[in-house]
């Protein structure tokens, strides 16, 4: 037996990491990013002369749960077919027998990376509401994210705002008797097509982020989430957006802090960082927030309503008003018009004093 | 010797893709516990004998003995028993063991001196000083102990890898594709530096296609692959264990 040296070792690791796409239409480009399951790497579709994005596990997965979790997601995106979500094209097993599917290849950044370089809060604000159509879309075809962060978030040159990252989304209950919905047909690919089981995600697991995730999906209720654990991470995700600065306290689970509680002080400590931002949006991202998710907004739409509302100068379900918060705010939304009454009111007063004398 | 425990697998069958010598080493079923013990042995003698040199600073003769006897106990007394897989890593605990093999050296030396020891294992310590002398010894004399176990780990995934090459030329042999380990053995085994042949200097030499060639490292490396995350497997108790291993192996970023 020859000895290996570090070189050696160096280019048989590399040689195995990348997939082999040996017998498929894809050659690969480059790897551009990688995740818990797997990796994403750009590639070209010799057929469609295109670029794709393809997502492959890292390691075989002999008994099959992350496998099934990528065709799972895979299948998952293939029926949410929404400008603000990233198409499918493929999905399959490849000779190496890793499972991989291939999506559009979205050219962008990611929002954590972008956002501070917006300025402007309408601009931010009218990303946030493409991210709550999207959301509000998958919720409509019954299912959750799960995972809504900046780093999930591309926006891309011309605006194009798409969630992306839907490894770890469920299907709500009332859709689990949709066969389509829960085993829906494999996708015609080149390559051997790996067969999908339901996946439930055992009580107290916990699939999230830390700071993004609503308290009782932190705590592992998996069977009680709903609409409204997505919007708390919405809330987050506006919070984020209105103050863009790295969150102080940001920790990982089981780090001192319990899972419940750890939600819990995201969710409040973050409010600090925002005293400057407009009240009426600071409560918006409140009431999203709100621990208790029966205070939450009912509906994304609902959400995304109150964010359009405030674009328009109008008032917002989430922020009660006084009389001078009421003039405040008309005489923001009509500042112009006042603006120009009180011109013309100087000149007609200037012009009377003017030619009495 | 008729006492010689041979060592290494040679038969070029591969074990079940599910099949864990970790676990099986504590079998009831002795040529089950056997074959266990022959795969942690092949996989980590080298490493240990090693370590032994560079952490303890032992001379060979001396590192020779202790690897002898420390995995005489592994076959012979069950000192992987007491190993718990839910706790630590195997290359851990067998790290553990040799050193307090090591600091009981005295008492050890003298009971193999009266021959306290029958069984002899059949290892190729030549071909491991040999290997040594490929490492930087000096830089890591008084290392600390993260390097040192750094050093461990990469000597482990050296022996496994190793392992996996010869288990690949035995497949390739038995397959009639001695062309696809030779493409595979010039093109990521051997050392040149920033220089490798190109596919068309292959294709050249040995007389096939540009795109035989692709095919053929194709296949080499995917049954490379294969054969060291199988042989990995064998070496983890659990799905766990394995995944993690399997990105520190492979260099994968952790999750």
């Amino acid at each position: 037996m020859s000895w290996l040296s570090d070189e050696a070792i160096s280019r048989l690791q590399a040689a195995s990491v990348l997939p082999d796409v040996s017998g498929t239409r894809y050659r690969l480009v480059e790897r551009i990013g990688s995740g818990g399951m797997g990796a994403v790497y750009l590639a070209e579709d010799s057929i469609l002369a295109r670029r794709v994005a393809l997502k492959v596990l890292d390691l075989p997965d002999a008994p099959g749960e992350l496998a099934a979790r990528l065709l799972r997601e895979a299948h998952i995106l293939a029926r949410l077919e929404h400008p603000g979500i990233v198409p499918v094209h493929d999905a399959g097993t490849l000779a190496d027998g890793r499972v991989f599917y291939a999506m559009k290849f979205v050219e962008g950044r990611r929002l954590d990376r972008v956002a501070e370089e917006m300025t402007s809060l309408p601009d931010r604000l009218r990303i946030f509401q493409r991210i709550c159509d999207a959301v509000a879309f998958a919720h409509a075809r019954g299912v959750l994210h799960r995972d809504l962060k900046p780093e999930n978030i591309m926006v891309g040159p011309f605006g194009e705002v798409l969630v992306m990252d839907w490894g770890v989304a469920k299907i709500l209950e009332s859709r689990e008797n949709d066969p389509e919905a829960r085993n829906p047909k494999p996708l015609a690919s080149p390559a051997k097509v790996f067969p999908v089981q339901p996946a439930k995600t055992a009580h107290g697991t916990v699939l999230g982020t830390p700071g993004y995730m609503a308290p009782e999906q932190a705590r592992g209720d998996v069977e009680s989430l709903d609409a409204r654990a997505d919007i708390f991470s919405l809330g987050a995700l506006l919070r984020f957006l209105l103050d863009p600065r790295p969150q102080q306290g940001a920790t990982t689970l089981g780090k001192g802090l319990d899972k419940g509680a750890n939600a819990l002080a995201m969710a409040s400590s973050s409010f600090w960082g925002i005293l400057f931002v407009p009240r009426p949006l600071a409560a918006i991202a409140r009431k999203a927030m709100s621990e208790d998710r029966e205070g939450r907004y009912t509906s994304t739409s609902e959400l995304a309503l109150d964010i359009a509302r405030y674009l328009d100068g109008l008032p917002v379900s989430a922020y009660p008003e006084n009389i001078f918060r009421k003039v405040a705010r008309l005489a923001g939304r009509y500042r112009v018009a006042i603006a120009l009454v009180l011109t013309y009111l100087v000149v007609r007063a200037m012009l009377f004093f003017f030619f009495r004398r | 010797m008729a006492d010689d425990t041979s060592i290494g697998a040679g038969s070029g069958k591969f074990p079940a893709t599910r099949w864990s010598a970790v676990l099986a080493a504590r079998s009831g079923d002795p040529a089950e516990r056997s074959r266990a013990l022959e795969a942690i042995v092949a996989a980590y003698w080298k490493p240990v004998y090693k370590y032994i040199r560079i952490r303890w600073g032992k001379s060979n003769e001396d590192a020779k003995d202790l690897t002898q006897e420390l995995f005489v106990r592994v076959i012979e007394k069950g000192t992987l028993d007491g190993f718990n897989p839910a706790k630590a890593r195997l290359r851990t605990f067998l790290r553990v063991c040799v050193d307090h093999l090591v600091a009981n050296d005295a008492k050890s030396a003298k009971r193999l001196k009266r021959g306290g020891e029958a069984v002899h294992l059949s290892l190729d310590f030549p071909a491991a000083e040999a290997e040594l002398a490929h490492a930087n010894v000096s830089a890591l004399a008084g290392a600390s102990p993260e390097t040192i176990e750094d050093f461990l780990e990469k000597e482990f995934i050296r022996s496994l890898f190793a392992l996996a090459v010869e288990h690949l030329r035995q497949l390739c042999e038995q397959r009639g594709k001695q062309v696809h380990f030779r493409l595979f053995q010039i093109y990521d085994l051997e050392e040149r530096g920033a220089e490798r042949p190109g596919y068309a200097e292959l294709a050249v030499k040995f007389k096939i296609a540009a795109t035989d060639v692709t095919n053929h490292l194709a296949f080499a490396r995917r049954e490379f692959r294969r054969i060291a995350l199988e042989k990995l497997r064998q070496m983890t108790a659990s799905d766990q264990e394995f995944r993690r291993e399997a990105r520190a192996l492979l260099g994968v970023e952790p999750e």
